[in-house]
């Protein structure tokens, strides 16, 4: 008979309801923990690989990076963690510093973007730009990854610092399309304002928060390039 | 009026058409709206959703007898959201992009009525064998339901489908098909398609009955 | 963490980014309670008040998982909490205003399932929110909730009213009336920033 059986039994006791919630949620447990594990590795090298070829997209003079982070003092220092926004300088061939990439993130129209930018030190300027996570609308706040007059504002979006090194000498901001004429301004896009209004908070912040500290101690982090694998 | 045998495929065959969740139950409307703006995301969400569907309508199966009647709704979510939790991570290890694109919603997968609704009202009183069946039958059911408003919204909203561009680049696109409004609307007219179908299915059905009498 | 202000979370939350016009969350209860007016408005408040508390405890509960580095127990965690405190809040509702009670009928229970709830515990850890942020948002999502709930229920009441074909009745009809209020909603882009 296909008729489905209700669950007749006698009202359970106390000790063996806590015994199957217990023991259902041992085996729950179990599950995450295992699925977990085997999968954080797995997870680990998507995420560097991403990041490496996001890096070496915004910044392409770089051979090798460097992740670092800001110490108690204040002060930079090199760190092995990864971190959700990491920060990282790039050296070239011959171990130069050739600039720093940096990973922000700010609420855009939907949801939060997340960006990864490169600094040239030579250039005091912004000199690549990617998009890294966006969930903007599909043909219009995603414009920002596509359009090619928006890409261009990266060749050399310029975000020097003030005479004291303390804060940018013109914060970056987003001007209507078409009416940009300074170089540390951003060329929006018509019909996608709010998305690219707030690529250009997010860089502002950052950068605000990251270059002083870049240009004030980069230079001397001790940098020793990973050894060659024979 | 003679009463019809549920055979064993028809377990898995009623989540396609006749109980279909999307359409019929109106049941998992949030993923089925919020996802569906694009084909891949619609599909990836559908085959994750059938993933918990399956395997925790398999646990709950298996498990019947252990769960206590008292705190079953307490057990059936403990378990749902631990294949939640391990799809999370499985899609997160297949590819970073999808799991971005679809952010927080694969953990909404356990919210999802559907799955709690299946569980409690069949999982938990039916064998093995068919549980499973069941359980697929609602997840393809909701998989294609999820495609058919995902695939709309994409090609009208975006002119592509599946990323690949399928109308040609003169064609205005609708965006609003895209945004969240488009989302009620393509619901709306397969809501409509679907009642219409079956509204001339239950008069065909009667006119037989008729006409045999 | 984010530099919004409490001003621009809150209005981002009830408006702007609405949770159900625009993040299709809580569309369920949205459809099965919008019939009728005084339900809606029930609704709306219990709804508020359990996200007011799922907030805070989703907030704690994060902390408690950095510390011990057990991201893959947030999903679980998260939703035996709501759990209970849909439960709580059923037993003071019952104990405080039985007729309220009787009123909701199944409803209460169901916020339990409502992804509304559970997406603003997670849309608020992965934003980085911190204390205060966090409760202005549940204040903004509830407000918002209610907002779209009561508007939906007033424009349901007429409808009812109305000669609507039979074929568009019900669902498909609320789904309509729904997608004209998202897009009504999205006049609110670019408010507060």
């Amino acid at each position: 008979m296909n008729v489905p059986q209700p669950l007749e039994r006698p009202p359970t006791s106390a000790w063996s309801m806590y015994r199957s919630i217990v023991g259902i949620g041992a085996l729950c447990a179990l599950l995450i923990v295992a699925v977990y594990q085997s999968t954080a590795a797995r997870i680990r090298e998507n995420q560097e690989r991403f990041l490496a070829a996001a890096v070496a997209e915004v910044l392409p003079p770089a051979r090798s990076t460097v992740a670092v982070v800001l110490a108690d003092d204040g002060r930079l220092m090199t760190t092995a963690e990864t971190h959700e926004l990491p920060v990282l300088l790039g050296y070239g061939d011959s171990d130069d510093l050739v600039g720093a990439v940096i990973a922000a993130e700010g609420m855009g129209y939907q949801d939060n973007i997340r960006v990864l930018y490169a600094y040239s030190f030579e250039l005091q300027a912004i000199v690549g730009f990617k998009v890294l996570a966006s969930k903007e609308t599909p043909g219009l706040g995603d414009r920002i990854e596509k359009e090619a007059h928006f890409i261009a504002n990266f060749d050399r979006l310029d975000a020097r610092l003030d005479v004291d090194g303390k804060s940018l000498q013109h914060a970056i901001v987003t001007v209507k399309q078409g009416e940009k004429t300074e170089p540390w301004q951003l060329d929006g896009i018509t019909g996608a304002t709010i998305t690219s209004e707030a690529i250009g908070n997010i860089l502002n912040t950052s950068a605000s928060r990251w270059l002083p500290v870049l240009e004030r101690d980069a230079r001397a982090i001790d940098y020793s390039p990973p050894t060659e694998e024979p | 009026m003679a009463v019809k045998e549920i055979t064993t495929t028809d377990e898995f065959v009623k989540g396609l058409w006749r109980d279909n969740p999307v359409f019929v139950q109106v049941l998992g409307m949030c993923p089925a709206l919020a996802v569906s703006n694009t084909a891949i995301n619609a599909l990836t969400m559908g085959l994750a959703t059938t993933f918990v569907l399956l395997m925790s309508g398999l646990s709950v199966s298996a498990l019947r007898t252990f769960i206590p009647r008292e705190a079953r709704i307490v057990c059936f979510i403990c378990i749902i959201a631990s294949f939640v939790t391990a799809v999370d991570y499985i899609i997160q290890a297949i590819s970073l992009e999808l799991s971005r694109s679809l952010g927080a919603f694969i953990a909404l997968i356990v919210v999802n009525c559907l799955i709690l609704g299946r569980a409690e009202a069949f999982a938990s009183k039916h064998n093995l064998l068919r549980s499973t069946l069941d359980a697929l039958g609602m997840g393809v059911g909701f998989t294609v339901a999820l495609l058919t408003i995902g695939v709309v919204r994409e090609i009208l909203g975006n002119g592509s489908l599946f990323g690949v561009a399928v109308l040609p680049g003169s064609f205005q696109t609708w965006t609003v098909m895209v945004l969240p409004s488009g989302g009620f609307f393509a619901m709306a007219l397969w809501l409509l398609v679907v009642n219409r179908i079956k509204e001339r299915q239950a008069a065909a059905e009667k006119h037989a009955q008729e006409v045999a009498s | 963490m984010t530099d919004a202000s409490h001003w621009s979370i809150f209005l981002n939350a009830a408006l702007i980014n609405n949770f159900v016009l625009a993040y299709f969350l809580g569309i369920c209860p949205f459809f099965g309670v919008s019939a009728k007016l005084e339900t809606a408005v029930r609704m709306g408040g219990a709804v508020s008040f359990v996200m007011l508390v799922a907030s805070v405890c989703a907030y704690s509960i994060n902390l408690l998982l950095d510390a011990v580095n057990a991201p893959y127990l947030r999903i679980i965690s998260y939703i035996l909490v709501i759990a209970s405190t849909v439960q709580l809040v059923e037993m003071l509702i019952r104990k405080l205003s039985p007729a309220t009670f009787r009123a909701m009928g199944i409803y209460l229970p169901l916020i339990t399932t409502n992804c509304a709830i559970l997406g603003l515990a997670l849309f608020q850890t992965n934003r980085g929110y911190n204390f205060t942020q966090s409760i202005v948002y549940s204040l903004g999502a509830g407000a918002g909730f209610a907002l779209a709930l009561v508007l939906m229920a007033g424009v349901r009441e007429k409808l009812d009213l109305a000669n609507v074909p039979q074929l568009v009745k019900g669902t498909a009809a609320a789904l309509v009336v729904a997608g004209v209020l998202s897009m009504g909603f999205m006049g609110f882009a670019g408010l507060g920033r």
